[in-house]
């Protein structure tokens, strides 16, 4: 690419502006700044008041510790599908690559119908989990199972190219000089895919702490055991309480607004890491 | 790659581990809904889809995804076109807007729309007063849904045009093309595989969107309930030979999808 384009080379700088500009104020930032205003309207007291309840704090709890469970399942086994895909070749892979994408392609409400199923006391998998004692639906364990389903992509996506563009040379001539596989992976590759990785944890996190549609039917929404936060701001829609979903509507907002940041901050990290190796 | 001959039975754990959680996590839960769907046999399956209100959500949900997808596709080529053509100020604050609305819980996307065109909201008084209605009707469904496909096609156009650079439009203007018959003949066909792409996954959502649009529609049966919400109102009715039925569509969507993407990659490639 050109270091130097001069501005309007290419034609269409007006036409591409004006149609961006509009439709991001009209569909994005409109609707926010309404939000913005709706919570600047009721003072910093009651603002607290609302986010600081203990059914909020309760619903936070169950929420991030849920979401933090969701992601370390998913940072381990999104490790291991991106090592696989992109180090072995063997007959199915293809399929196996396509198919990690279904809980993107799939709504999350149907996600939440076949959970919520196949954890039933007579379901395929809650069949064999119930006798030994173990209880998804309406526990916190579905609630982690949704979140888990729901954001299995990630972190697969995020360290697949990286691990692709892992030098093997850099690994052969590691082994030529007596490392072992394991320091192998701990010295040369696990640096290198570092950035990417937290990238798609964080990725990960952001999107199970936002799930509703998947965690709606599994939880069974019981306040301060398995109520988490978007649930939470959904019952105050229903009680016409528009502050105080206005309120914690705003806590979420913040909270996705700052993963941007990390990941922002995390890409650009990633760039940096790429130039100085090379 | 150097590993394909030989592998080592650790590699081969690893393939295994692989397949047993993709077969747990995925394969299981995606024959389900086909076997719970047709458990009752075709003739049940299609009269449950052949109800009236399932039916019309099928409709409701596909005419809004025809609504939006082109809308998202037309605005997700400006963007793209605009972030990495031209070098400008807020460049990056700008990507940073169209990304937000990936980041945020589908709650909070269909919140904002209320705090605006609702009763309380910041239109409110106005729109009421002038009659207008946007709240829980089929509109409020598809500003939502815009809202949350928002990012969709620009995030695979972006990567792409960096990719491809400026040379192939640069040499179109210099051969005397003009600003359009450059775009239709260059740039459209460079990023039509991405395109399309990005149309594909912006239909997905917008079919699949639960969270948004049962904040905005209200949930009429029959009258602005899409098919996640009638999913969710046929379980919660216990009728859940109805419910995997209506979800059956909707899973089968996915898999086409799925296909798509995979086939679309292939041609990228090409």
């Amino acid at each position: 690419m050109a270091q130097h384009r001069s501005k309007h080379l290419l034609p269409g700088f007006g036409l591409s502006m004006g149609i961006s500009l509009f439709y991001l104020t009209l569909v994005i930032l409109l609707p926010l700044a309404a939000m913005l205003l709706k919570v600047a309207g009721m003072g910093f007291p009651e603002f607290w008041r609302i986010i600081s309840s203990n059914r909020a704090l309760a619903a936070y709890r169950v929420t991030f510790s849920s979401a933090f469970f969701a992601t370390i399942i998913n940072g381990v086994v999104g490790l291991l599908l991106a090592w696989v895909l992109t180090r072995y070749r063997f007959p199915g892979r293809r399929i196996l690559d396509a198919l990690i994408d279904l809980p993107f392609a799939l709504p999350t409400a149907v996600a939440g119908l076949v959970l919520v199923t196949l954890f039933a006391e007579t379901g395929w998998y809650g069949q064999l989990l119930e006798p030994n004692g173990i209880k998804v639906n309406y526990t916190q364990l579905g609630i982690i199972a949704a979140m888990t389903f729901t954001s299995i992509p990630f972190v697969v996506r995020a360290v697949q190219p990286v691990l692709e563009e892992v030098d093997i040379d850099f690994e052969n001539a590691a082994i030529t000089l007596g490392a072992s596989r394991w320091q192998v992976f701990t010295r040369i590759i696990w640096p290198t895919i570092l950035p990417a990785f937290i990238g798609g944890c964080v990725l990960s996190f952001a999107r199970s702490l936002g799930e509703f549609g998947a965690v709606v039917f599994i939880a069974g929404n019981l306040p301060g055991l398995t109520e988490i936060v978007s649930l939470l701001i959904f019952i105050r829609l229903d009680e016409y309480n528009y502050e105080g979903a206005a309120a914690l509507a705003f806590v979420l907002l913040a909270v996705a607004f700052l993963t941007l940041i990390a990941t922002n901050l995390l890409a650009a990290w990633q760039v940096r890491y790429v130039e100085r190796k090379t | 790659m150097s590993q394909t001959a030989g592998r080592s039975a650790g590699a081969n754990v690893l393939i295994g581990l692989s397949f047993l959680f993709a077969a747990v996590a995925l394969v299981v839960p995606l024959a389900l809904i086909f076997s719970f769907a047709l458990r009752e046999g075709l003739g049940a399956y299609f009269s449950a889809i052949l109800k009236p209100d399932t039916l019309h959500a099928i409709l409701l949900t596909v005419v809004t995804a025809v609504i939006v997808v082109p809308i998202n596709m037309v605005v997700g080529v400006a963007l793209a076109w605009l972030v990495t053509r031209f070098k400008f100020r807020g460049q990056q604050l700008l990507i940073a807007v169209i990304e937000l609305p990936a980041a945020v819980s589908p709650i909070v996307a269909g919140i904002v729309y209320l705090f605006l065109y609702g009763n309380q909201g910041l239109l409110g008084p106005l729109l009421q007063s002038s009659g207008l209605q946007i709240m829980f009707t089929p509109l409020a469904i598809v500003m939502v849904s815009l809202f949350v496909t928002a990012p969709y096609v620009a995030r695979e156009l972006v990567p792409l045009m960096r990719q491809q650079g400026t040379d192939d439009e640069e040499a179109a203007l210099s051969l005397g093309a003009n600003g359009w018959q450059m775009f239709c003949r260059v740039t459209l066909p460079n990023i039509r595989w991405g395109l399309v792409y990005g149309a594909v996954l912006t239909n997905a959502r917008v079919m699949g969107e639960f969270g948004a649009v049962s904040v905005v529609s209200g949930s009429i049966r029959g009258q602005t309930n899409t098919l996640p919400l009638q999913i969710n109102l046929l379980f919660n009715d216990f009728n859940i030979a109805g419910a995997f039925a209506a979800a059956s569509t909707l899973a089968l969507i996915a898999v086409i999808t799925l296909v798509l993407k995979s086939a679309l990659e292939t041609w990228e490639r090409r």
